[in-house]
């Protein structure tokens, strides 16, 4: 017998069922209950960047929006900088820019939105260049563990053409599933996206 | 019904000799101990389970990095479930103490990360607008609260023992009694939300949702093995739980232009 290698195992992952706003969001389940809480916001007056919004919906198997989604997203800085000390990149840390935020969809419609700004590009470890994108995290009921994507921007197609991950994606009529729509309302600068969990259209999702 | 073993430490973490960084990607993660992702028993996984393979991504900065949170994001009480939401006494309920330690899978706590919990009140029902369940709302509880863990990684946090409670999936289908936990660790890769469940519970081994778990040493290692130890005499008893999140590799010989 060699020597055992004794590393523990990973907790198992458990949906986040349907009432995961009590815990995460509690004003959208009713009630106020900290001083301080975490939002879809991830900017301040004085973060730097182009601000946008990021709005979206979650389907289901049968096209149906989940209404009970939350989202986080995770992304650099408008200089390609993530705020986290294992970034060793130049470009300059932003110290009002957390790059993380969470949003529930809406028990209407659906919707999900984030107000942040567009990341930067940012350099990998081989030191090619990624496209902007911005790291998404989905949990949900019926959701046993959380789901990976990524979103891409419309408007940086030379970017998206290079980009190491997107062109991991063997059927490239699928790397369409993480692009982002650019568009402007009202003058504010939008990015519409559709997360397909199942179906002809599925979103591409990573093992990370 | 096996509970949680002590997490074993590794001797790395009292050695004097500098090691190099974690700052490789995480290991993979084993999926064979999480539950699949489509686990029809639990009916409302049919629809909502991607049908195409997930794409493995070598972890690159994405994923090895992830939000930092710090005591100025938490209020005093957030870890107190038994005062946090109390408007004119305690909450009703086995008033308990959870604590535990996270750990990464090489066995070294991780310090200085987000902890959220959320749960129903004694009777089983959620303080949340979807929630139509006859038992009443408990209205010195609100059900959720959060913490940082300290330098060894360690957490705790008061609150009351939730209920089991019915949900819409079988016919009669009931929840055993659990908390909910949302975990950060120090990269987004690692980010968790699971499922805490108390000792000697007999709905465990009936519940379509605990049960999408395949492998059953993972399932135990979900389930809070009562803790005397812990407890606090004529106030509180104890709850012992451990969360584990993918470990880190070191970046020994990687070709990095700033070397090690």
């Amino acid at each position: 017998m060699p020597q055992p290698l004794d590393y523990l195992k990973e907790t198992a992952s458990q949906t986040a069922g349907p009432y995961v706003h009590i815990g995460l969001i509690p004003a959208m389940a009713g009630f106020d209950i900290f001083e301080k809480n975490f939002s879809n916001v991830l900017v301040t007056p004085n973060t730097q960047g182009e601000r946008i919004t990021l709005e979206g919906k979650v389907l289901d198997g049968s096209g149906s929006p989940l209404r009970d989604v939350l989202l986080e997203i995770w992304q650099a800085n408008a200089a390609g900088r993530y705020n986290h000390p294992a970034d060793r990149s130049v470009g300059a840390l932003d110290e009002e820019f957390r790059g993380w935020g969470r949003g529930g969809s809406d028990f209407e419609s659906g919707v999900v939105t984030f107000e942040t700004i567009k990341p930067g590009a940012i350099t990998d470890k081989a030191g090619r260049k990624c496209a902007p994108h911005v790291n998404v995290w989905i949990v949900a009921r019926g959701i046993n563990i959380g789901l990976n994507t990524r979103l891409y921007f419309s408007d940086e197609e030379a970017a998206n053409a290079a980009d190491p991950v997107l062109n991991l994606v063997e059927p490239q009529v699928r790397r369409k599933t993480l692009i982002a729509t650019r568009s402007e309302r009202a003058g504010k600068v939008v990015y519409s996206f559709t997360i397909n969990l199942q179906g002809p259209d599925e979103t591409v999702f990573f093992d990370v | 019904m096996n509970v949680q073993a002590p997490a074993l430490r590794d001797p790395r973490l009292n050695s004097p000799e500098p090691f190099t960084p974690r700052d490789g990607g995480f290991f993979q993660r084993d999926r064979t101990i999480h539950p699949p992702a489509y686990a029809p028993g639990y009916k409302s996984s049919v629809l909502r389970s991607p049908r195409q393979a997930l794409l493995s991504l070598e972890n690159s900065v994405s994923e090895i990095t992830g939000p930092v949170f710090g005591h100025n994001d938490l209020g005093a009480l957030d870890n107190d479930l038994i005062r946090n939401y109390a408007k004119d006494g305690d909450p009703v309920g086995e008033r308990i103490i959870v604590h535990g330690r996270v750990l990464d899978e090489t066995g070294r706590g991780v310090p200085n990360t987000l902890v959220e919990f959320w749960q129903a009140n004694a009777g089983g029902r959620y303080r949340h607008k979807k929630d139509t369940y006859l038992a009443p709302i408990d209205p010195n509880f609100g059900g959720c609260g959060r913490a940082l863990t300290d330098d060894t990684g360690y957490y705790y946090f008061r609150t009351v023992k939730p209920g089991p409670y019915p949900w819409r999936n079988f016919v009669n289908s009931w929840r055993p009694a659990h908390i909910h936990f949302s975990v950060f660790g120090s990269g987004f890769a690692q980010r968790l939300i699971t499922q805490m469940y108390f000792e000697g519970d007999p709905l465990i081994p009936v519940c379509p949702i605990l049960t999408t778990i395949p492998d059953k040493d993972a399932l135990d290692r979900l389930v809070a093995p009562l803790d005397l130890n812990a407890s606090t005499p004529f106030d509180s008893l104890a709850y012992r739980f451990d969360i584990v999140l993918r470990g880190q590799r070191s970046t020994y010989f990687e070709n990095r232009p700033e070397g090690n």
